[in-house]
């Protein structure tokens, strides 16, 4: 006999309690992840319309901003990467680290060195576990993130970027997060946020609108100077909803085939059960017919 | 303009995360940073600052309303006027008293860091005074 029967029992009920965890997951996942797009969807008009204007003052001044112009010889760059604040969501966090390693050694052979920023508590872990330096990390909300969040990165990567490279500053930023495809396909990407390329948002405007020629209160050089930071937290905060749905729809779908894994395991520890148990009885009566008989053969030689 | 007169502006207040007001209006009055601007259909293509924070827009059916937006920025293009601001709220919205008390902590609490200080005072600003003209 493999296991006794109580072993059995035992982890029958284990896995089973198990599976109504995943399933629980699984739902919660669900139901979160329409919020997510919800959110998602409500900062569309917000960043829609920014773009535009970002557009419009771009298209019609040459001002040169700090923000968008590129520095000679880039030494140092940074990279905020954007992962899970939880496990249990598949290879979600472990594809993104990846993708941030490969974007690390590309850097590192253009010779520029690197400069960590990690949202999530994943991504903070791995570079603890490795003890590399970090400039600085946020975590606490991966699957929900407000704007205020994003407003915050956007605020010291912009400073990052504005402070010289000789006092710490950096040349590039860049930005690792998984974009959401669908429900099924979630990819790993990688932008340069600034210094800023060609504006161009999630749903840029359409090739043939033609835009207006804008008056500029009080001048371009202003607006362009209010409007580019809250562009840039705009764009993290695009990035970091992406990352939110990616998160969800990855755990989703790890934690459906937890449940399916648990059903499978279910069945066969069943089989294994029920085999044992008939195994046991057969040989219960076995013993007891032996038994009989050797009982009756030893009452027939005794007369 | 009195063959536009069946003309209106489409409004639309955005904050981050979402649309706080949409709809047509008749008038829209905003402060710039040049001073106050109203915007009324038929207006030039225009990009400005808010200062102050407040917008006052009266609907086509008549209603006033003010609303809070600090830090923000409006565009008017072909009769579509945007008023964008991270933190935009309706005036009727916000709790007078609520708002006075933030914006006295707001006061109080000036000593961390100088920027993120004023912005604080100008957010709590904004609301307080969008809640007072919306009595």
């Amino acid at each position: 006999m493999p296991a006794s029967l109580r072993e059995l029992r035992e982890r029958r009920a284990s896995v089973s309690t198990i599976k109504k965890l995943t399933r629980a997951m699984e739902l919660i996942a669900a139901s979160r992840i329409v919020k997510a797009q919800q959110r998602a969807q409500a900062a569309g008009p917000y960043a829609r319309e920014l773009t535009r204007a970002v557009s419009a003052v771009a298209t019609f001044s040459n001002v040169d901003h700090p923000l968008t112009t590129e520095k000679p010889n880039p030494r140092r760059a940074a990279v905020l990467l954007i992962t899970s604040d939880r496990g249990q969501a598949g290879a979600y966090s472990s594809n993104v680290i990846r993708e941030g390693e490969r974007l690390n050694q590309l850097l590192r052979e253009d010779e520029k060195e690197i400069v960590p920023f990690l949202s999530g508590r994943k991504g903070i872990a791995y570079y603890t576990f490795r003890q590399r330096e970090v400039q600085q990390q946020w975590s606490g909300d991966s699957d929900a993130p407000s704007f205020a969040r994003a407003k915050e990165i956007a605020d010291a990567l912009i400073e990052a970027f504005l402070t010289p490279t000789d006092e710490g500053g950096v040349d590039e930023i860049h930005i690792v997060f998984t974009r959401f495809v669908s429900m099924l396909t979630q990819r790993p990407d990688v932008i340069r946020l600034l210094p800023l390329e060609v504006v161009e948002g999630e749903e840029p405007p359409a090739e043939d609108e033609v835009l207006p020629l804008y008056e500029f209160e009080p001048s371009a050089e202003d607006v362009l100077d209010a409007l580019l930071p809250k562009y840039v937290a705009s764009r993290i905060q695009y990035c970091m909803l992406q990352a939110a749905a990616s998160e969800l729809a990855s755990r989703q779908r790890a934690m459906k085939s937890a449940t399916d894994n648990a059903q499978d395991l279910i069945e066969s520890l069943t089989r294994e059960f029920n085999q044992a148990r008939q195994a046991q009885i057969t040989q219960e009566i076995s013993e007891i017919v032996g038994g009989a008989g050797a009982l009756a053969d030893a009452t027939a030689g005794s007369e | 303009m009195a063959d536009e007169s069946g003309k209106h502006l489409e409004v639309a207040l955005v904050a981050a995360e979402r649309t706080v007001w949409q709809g047509q209006a008749k008038i829209v009055i905003a402060r710039t940073t040049d001073g106050d601007l109203g915007i009324l259909p038929g207006h030039a293509p225009l990009l400005g600052l808010l200062q102050g924070g407040t917008v006052q827009v009266r609907t086509v059916d008549d209603e006033f309303f003010v609303a809070a937006a600090p830090e923000g920025f409006i565009s008017v293009a072909n009769d579509r006027v945007s008023i964008l601001a991270e933190n935009a709220e309706m005036g009727h919205d916000i709790d007078l008293e609520q708002a006075r008390l933030d914006l006295e902590r707001a006061h109080a609490a000036g000593t961390s860091s100088e920027g993120e200080h004023e912005e604080h005072v100008r957010i709590a600003e904004a609301r307080l005074r969008a809640a007072e003209q919306a009595d």
